[in-house]
């Protein structure tokens, strides 16, 4: 390959004028680098071609088995909608930055307005960020508004025993600098059990974290019981949702969520190894608390509606330590992907796919409870996209054996697999029962 | 060079209308799978056809600036060109996989990220890495964590991160994040004042944070006493990566001393900043840290690879294992540019970065600098000087940043830009030092909007299409 970066124009003519102007013979004295720390350049990483790369990377991703994935618990593959692909990967939105200079960003400003709106609409609360990175580290930055807000005090923040362990070690770190513990509350058949939580709660709680739809798919019915409890003890009442499932259930704001948290990314970006959006969204009150980004409306110099990044003293490039987070980069351009699928969705659409995430759930459960040795669901509550699995053998080796005909599934337990169903794998249920059958019989 | 950007205008008091306000639909919500108590009653969201979609977000990216649209000098967030190749790569569906598969089922994805843990440890010269943490803040708050983790199993309580004045203001904001108290420290001529640092450390040091060029572009020449100062004082030393572009190939992190550092992929390795993010924050520490990295690590073993945890993890900074797709593109761009393009690219931004300085009358106080430098407007408002420049078809410089400069333009070409583009760049410069105040202050008048009132925005928060509802 050639001697310099594919991507620096300058040809050798330029360069040499370029340095004749500077008054220097060689680039490399431009560096002012102490010989003791000096580096000669050798990392031993070979450069390719652009053809030759794209080839031995999609060899090398081609190692991946091929199985159809009926996997969830906090990352989903929905339909991307093929607008969105296409324009947001117009160039003036990927390879834009932060909105600095709002005048030349308005395109941008104004998705991430009404990204931030329909957060609002679906969480039925007062203000939405612009996103954090994931699900968990939104629900770490609430636990650290929890702490520093007047309203709440005390050192314990309550979540369900029924908790993705990423999101509770995310949650960990987040609540080591304010130094706050984090306690589990025990789940009853699948859902809250909402005597031991009140027996659990008292003035020391600083926040109360609940879930609905759980990580195990359960939709909690007793949200509202659980926000009293939160509110008996001033403490602040987190609710972890899902963007889908919003456009369906009941909004988070009318039980008494002061916060809602959540992954955003469902909409608009498909199974993608874990990468998310953080939703995060709270009432009036906590709005100088907020992390992250806000854009507001504003108005321009010739009396017309502009957008512009605001409130911008809560963050680390002004307030430094003092600010109510580090996030400096975010994932806007997943903010626009959801904004624009949720667009293109529509409000109809949007509660038929959501509905669907009922129903196709409960179809799957029905025939997987079918299969001797099986059981499906294992509790009584209503299920959105997943739900757990009762095996009689054990998990681990069922998910062995279920990947050696082609499907991922979880194990979550011993006993326990959990399964997620959405349009994109839901034609796959018969052969997934078929093997399944197999697998146990 | 001027510019006129698209400006779609709806009506006097409008640009592009908001999807909302093109047509909304309340829909009941009937016969619903769920019991009603469970459901809302209705959702009011815009309900627009895809033709009229199309033609909303297409006016939108024509009243945005990219990196493709024209130079984005904006000094510390280095706004290279993002190689288009990248996105076919990041789009291949055989990368778009569950994170809960298991690991004997992704081996490809394995050995991708074994292989960029591995690129990325040789070009920091460090022994360990992390892919996971999402952005740069969030790679030094797992590399603080990191440092307290190790303080705390060798049984020191210490309670103080010390960060030179000039740093980024994230490095403040993650060590607060982490529980520290943060020591400021005065700089010297630019630089760290080394009988200042020494002053500052004390038994109560958990970290120094340093950008090392610092964000003047300049290189902290005694880095190798500054990490003696702090080695001594039984500190650690961590890297912001925010301006590795300076230095590839030239010196190495871990070569300097440092135990833990982030890479602003985003940055360096020329991922797409998508109008603020995702980027991904990977971190690097030496073999003494390794025990504490983040969960999990991907390793080589006899039969491919396969995840572990680190013996004294820190536990996790994002839910998943970060920002995938970004890391995949940063992959592709080490393995197309290799040992020379690398150290090419950071040959052309330092000569692009000291040939636009020559070539501007602004005053650029302090050099030698690298990748980036700091002039300063002098007698006119830096903030009035970056709008002007708007006008002139260029994204401004980062402005009063940092505050040893006054009226700073902080600015960082990258590589990406020719000769010619950067006496454009030039040009628009020198244009504007010679314009008035009343010409500034009414600028600019060729982008989309015209002189946003930020100041009456933030009195007034209104943050959402339901907020303007309520106030007309």
């Amino acid at each position: 390959m050639g001697a310099g970066s594919p991507f620096a124009p300058h040809s050798a003519a330029e360069t040499d004028a370029m340095l004749d102007i500077l008054g220097i013979d060689d680039v490399e004295t431009l560096f002012d680098v102490p010989d003791a720390v000096r580096f000669d350049g050798q990392f031993g990483i070979e450069s390719g071609g652009e053809r030759a790369v794209r080839r031995e990377l999609s060899r090398t991703l081609g190692r991946n088995d091929e199985l159809v994935e009926f996997l969830g618990r906090g990352h989903y593959d929905h339909y991307v909608p093929s607008i969105v692909d296409d324009l947001a990967s117009r160039s003036e939105f990927l390879t834009s930055y932060t909105q600095y200079q709002p005048e030349i960003a308005q395109g941008f400003l104004q998705v991430l307005f009404e990204y931030q709106s329909l957060v609002v609409e679906l969480t039925g609360l007062d203000v939405a960020n612009c996103s954090v990175y994931d699900a968990a580290t939104a629900l770490g930055e609430a636990g650290r508004m929890a702490k520093r807000s007047r309203s709440t005090s005390g050192d314990r923040i309550l979540v369900p025993e029924h908790l993705r362990s990423g999101k509770r070690a995310v949650l960990e770190n987040y609540a080591a600098g304010p130094a706050l513990e984090i306690e589990s509350y025990p789940m009853e058949d699948g859902t809250v059990d909402l005597a031991a939580l009140t027996d659990q709660a008292d003035e020391d709680v600083v926040m109360v974290y609940a879930e609905s739809p759980t990580v195990r798919g359960a939709i909690e019915p007793q949200l509202d019981a659980i926000g009293d409890v939160a509110e008996t003890h001033d403490a602040l009442y987190c609710v972890g949702t899902d963007i889908l499932a919003l456009a369906l259930l009941e909004p988070p704001a009318t039980v008494g969520a002061d916060v809602v948290v959540g992954d955003a990314s469902a909409l608009g970006t498909g199974a993608s190894y874990g990468i998310g959006l953080g939703l995060f969204a709270t009432s009036e009150a906590y709005l100088r608390q907020v992390p992250g980004r806000l854009v507001g409306a504003a108005e321009d110099a010739s009396g017309h509606r502009a957008f512009t990044l605001t409130l911008q003293t809560r963050e680390q490039h002004i307030r430094r330590e003092r600010a109510t987070s580090n996030v400096c980069t975010n994932q806007a351009w997943l903010a626009l992907r959801t904004a624009m699928a949720a667009a293109w969705f529509g409000p109809d659409g949007l509660i038929d796919l959501a509905e669907s995430c009922v129903t196709s759930a409960r179809t799957l459960a029905d025939r997987l409870d079918e299969i001797s040795g099986v059981r499906a669901p294992v509790d009584d509550a209503h299920h959105f996209r997943e739900f757990p699995v009762r095996v009689d053998q054990p998990a681990r080796a069922i998910q062995r054996d279920l990947a050696a005909e082609g499907f991922a599934v979880h194990a979550i337990d011993e006993h326990l697999l959990q399964v997620c169903v959405t349009e994109t794998n839901a034609e796959a249920i018969d052969p997934l029962v078929g093997a399944l059958r197999e697998v146990c019989e | 060079m001027t510019y006129d950007q698209a400006r779609w205008t709806a009506d006097e008091d409008r640009y592009e209308p908001l999807l909302v306000e093109k047509r909304e639909r309340t829909v009941e919500i009937e016969d619903s799978p769920l019991p009603a108590d469970l459901t809302r009653d209705e959702l009011s969201l815009p309900s627009v056809a895809e033709p009229d979609l199309a033609r909303h977000y297409t006016r939108l990216s024509q009243m945005n600036y990219g990196i493709e649209s024209g130079p984005f000098p904006l000094g510390s967030c280095t706004m290279k060109y993002n190689p288009s190749f990248t996105e076919d790569v990041a789009a291949d569906p055989q990368a778009a996989v569950h994170p809960a598969r298991t690991s004997s089922t992704v081996q490809g994805t394995l050995e991708v990220c074994h292989r960029l843990q591995d690129y990325l440890g040789r070009i920091g010269g460090m022994d360990a890495v992390s892919l996971q943490p999402p952005a740069g803040a969030a790679g030094e708050f797992a590399g603080i964590l990191i440092a307290k983790a190790y303080h705390e199993d060798n049984g020191n309580d210490r309670n103080e991160v010390v960060i030179p004045d000039s740093a980024h203001g994230t490095n403040f904001a993650s060590a607060a994040m982490a529980g520290y108290d943060v020591v400021s420290l005065p700089s010297d001529d630019g630089r760290v004042d080394v009988g200042a640092l020494e002053e500052a450390v004390s038994d109560d040091t958990a970290a120094l944070m340093l950008t090392n060029p610092n964000t003047l572009g300049l290189f902290e020449r005694d880095i190798e006493e500054i990490a003696a100062i702090v080695h001594d004082a039984g500190g650690l030393l961590y890297y912001d990566g925010a301006n590795l572009n300076a230095l590839l190939g030239r010196a190495r992190p871990g070569d300097m001393g440092f135990d833990v550092m982030h890479y602003n992929v985003h940055k360096t390795f020329a991922t797409p900043h998508g109008g603020g993010g995702p980027g991904a924050g990977p971190i690097g520490v030496t073999d003494e840290l390794t025990q504490y990295l983040p969960s999990p690590l991907v390793r080589k073993t006899a039969t491919g690879f396969e995840y572990y945890d680190p013996e004294q993890t820190i536990g996790k900074v994002h839910g998943f294992y970060g920002n995938w797709p970004v890391l995949l593109r940063a992959y592709a761009y080490i393995a197309r540019l290799g040992d020379e393009g690398l150290a090419d690219a950071s040959a052309k931004a330092v000569l692009n970065a000291n040939y636009l300085a020559s070539q501007i009358e602004y005053d650029v106080p302090y050099d030698p600098f690298h990748h980036e430098f700091v002039a300063s407007a002098g007698e006119q408002d830096a903030a009035d000087v970056a709008k002007r420049m708007l006008d002139h078809g260029v994204h401004p410089p980062t402005t009063k940043w940092p505050d040893i400069v006054g009226e700073a333009l902080m600015t960082e070409p990258t590589e990406s830009e020719s000769r010619r583009t950067l006496d454009q760049l030039a040009d628009a410069f020198n244009a504007v030092a010679s314009e008035d105040e009343a010409t500034l202050e009414h600028a600019p008048e060729r982008t989309a909007a015209r002189r946003i009132d930020q100041v009456a925005a933030a009195r007034d928060p209104i943050l959402s299409w339901q907020a303007l509802d309520e106030q007309h």
